[in-house]
């Protein structure tokens, strides 16, 4: 078991989320960075699907009562395991009693600790990922026991020896595909959308990131259709919305851009005043 | 079928499939067709199908497709005479107690349109509406066929917190609110009922192509089934369309 001594700005339990619900308006949610994510749980010889705690700018304190490995990855918070620094990227042993605890943010935005077996929280419709109205938890608060199961061993994954390229987690680079909308656009929207570098507002968080800059916008509304995480909105203001994975299932706003999967774990890394430019990829020559 | 279908791709792990941009039953009985040959179809992989007004999005998950071969698939599962037979639709009855404690905005509706409240309630109460589609939150009806007399724009300035069971008026929408959330329509009443339980298999009874009739109860009928249905043993009255 974990005993959370401090929950950190906003954290959560999540696994890489729910599908095939979407048609009861249930959100995909799951891990921000997947990539990082997977990497924690492969160090600790996890599968990737496993339940890991998504901690956001700030990380928690955490105390163990059972003897376990950890892997910590995606965003660098000075990690510190009875006081003293860890590293991101490595399978550290801990012991009953030891307090992990994180410092200063120094890259990205969102961190992940995986546990040996995982966070045991409740499944609700195949995922342990925390949303509201869903999981009974919205989020990991102080004084919550999490469970996990004991290891004895040094659990050495299979991948723990490959190094972790974290290139992406400051890269501002995010690689899109044209949207259902798309073509609705005019030559000089698409040169803004391509030219322009985008601020990330204060508006954003899992639904998802609002840019500060805005693009003229003549487009009509759409018919309700169906969004994903990635999908890039115009709203009538001209403000463009990248929807991240705890977004709604539908939406009214033409769908301009789809982000890829890798940009989404390049956008989640990233954090209010940071900017961003979009690349246009062809699906052809991918 | 019988429909200029377009296919637009959403990254390398989804296919949108569109229909004229029109809000029809016909283009719903149509979308509605192709989602369960779909289905049908992909019951051994993991694909996953969802319905709106005129689209359906083909989720491949984690798998990365090749577009031009997916449509290919796609589309000739749309045209194949095979016929599915599709699913008998059902009719939901619903509880709504209209009184003033619950509807915050009747009022307001009231005297904006210079209709009576009773009049409100009955030509809201009347209608038989289509479910189109189930999106917004988990368990929010998407509601087709509301009298044209109760369009109402949805207010300027949203609430922060719209309760659980609010049955609302938006632009030309009716609606009720799963669940607490913000919310900018206009409450005129609200259902006791759960119209989304995560410990269900099926979390929401009605489903896309289904339809809804509200009726008018008084308060104290609405205490005895909220009793009722949060203890999970509350029938929704229901019946099969005939068409």
């Amino acid at each position: 078991m974990i005993k959370v001594l401090k929950a950190g700005f906003y954290s959560t339990i999540q696994d890489l989320g729910r599908i095939g619900v979407q048609q009861f308006g249930v959100p995909y949610s799951g891990v921000m960075d997947r990539k990082a994510a997977s990497f924690a749980n492969a160090l600790v010889g996890n599968n990737e699907g496993e339940a890991v705690l998504e901690m956001t700018m700030m990380g928690a304190q955490l105390e163990f009562k059972t003897p376990t490995c950890i892997a910590i990855s995606g965003a660098h918070m000075s990690p510190m395991l009875n006081g003293i620094l860890i590293e991101n990227n490595h399978v550290v042993r801990v012991e009953m009693g030891d307090v992990l605890r994180f410092g200063k943010l120094l890259s990205g935005f969102r961190c992940y600790l995986a546990v040996s077996g995982g966070f045991k929280t409740e499944t609700v419709m195949g995922s342990k990922s925390m949303y509201p109205n869903i999981t009974k938890a919205n989020k990991v608060v102080k004084n919550d026991i999490i469970k996990i199961e004991p290891t004895n061993r040094l659990n050495e994954g299979k991948h723990a020896k490959i190094r972790f390229n974290g290139a992406y987690i400051t890269s501002n680079v995010l690689e899109v595909f044209e949207g259902p909308e798309f073509e609705y656009l005019s030559i000089n929207q698409r040169d803004e959308l391509f030219s322009a570098l985008f601020t990330i507002s204060n508006n954003s968080n899992r639904m998802g990131y609002q840019l500060v800059e805005t693009i003229q916008n003549d487009l009509k509304p759409i018919i309700t259709g169906p969004v994903i995480p990635g999908t890039v909105q115009l709203t009538p203001s001209g403000k463009l919305i990248v929807l991240m994975r705890d977004c709604q299932t539908t939406g009214g706003y033409p769908r301009v851009l789809q982000l890829s999967e890798a940009s989404i774990n390049v956008l989640s890394q990233k954090f209010t005043g940071q900017s961003v430019f979009f690349q246009l990829k062809s699906m052809i020559s991918v | 079928m019988g429909f200029k279908l377009r296919y637009k791709s959403m990254g390398l792990h989804a296919v949108l499939v569109e229909w004229p941009a029109k809000i029809s039953q016909d283009i719903l009985k149509d979308v509605l067709l192709l989602k369960e040959k779909l289905e049908n179809f992909y019951t051994k992989e993991l694909v996953y199908v969802s319905s709106s007004y005129n689209s359906l999005l083909v989720n491949y998950g984690f798998l990365e497709i090749n577009f031009i071969d997916e449509i290919a698939v796609i589309d000739k599962i749309y045209v194949s005479q095979k016929t599915t037979i599709p699913r008998k639709g059902r009719i939901w009855k619903i509880p709504v107690c209209y009184d003033d404690c619950f509807a915050l905005d009747l009022d307001a509706i009231s005297s904006e349109k210079n209709m009576t409240k009773k009049e409100i309630i009955s030509r809201h109460s009347q209608q038989i509406y289509t479910v189109y589609f189930i999106g917004f939150l988990p368990g929010f009806l998407y509601l087709g066929g509301m009298d044209k007399l109760l369009i109402t724009p949805r207010k300027q300035t949203p609430r922060l917190e719209v309760e659980k069971g609010a049955v609302a008026i938006g632009g030309h929408q009716t609606g009720v609110y799963p669940n607490a959330s913000p919310g900018g329509w206009n409450i005129i009443g609200n259902s006791p009922i759960n119209f989304f339980d995560v410990s269900k298999e099926m979390p929401c009874f009605a489903k896309a192509g289904d339809q809804i009739q509200f009726y008018p109860i008084s308060l104290k009928a609405h205490g005895d089934i909220k009793i009722l249905a949060d203890a999970g043993v509350y029938h929704i009255k229901n019946e099969a369309i005939d068409d």
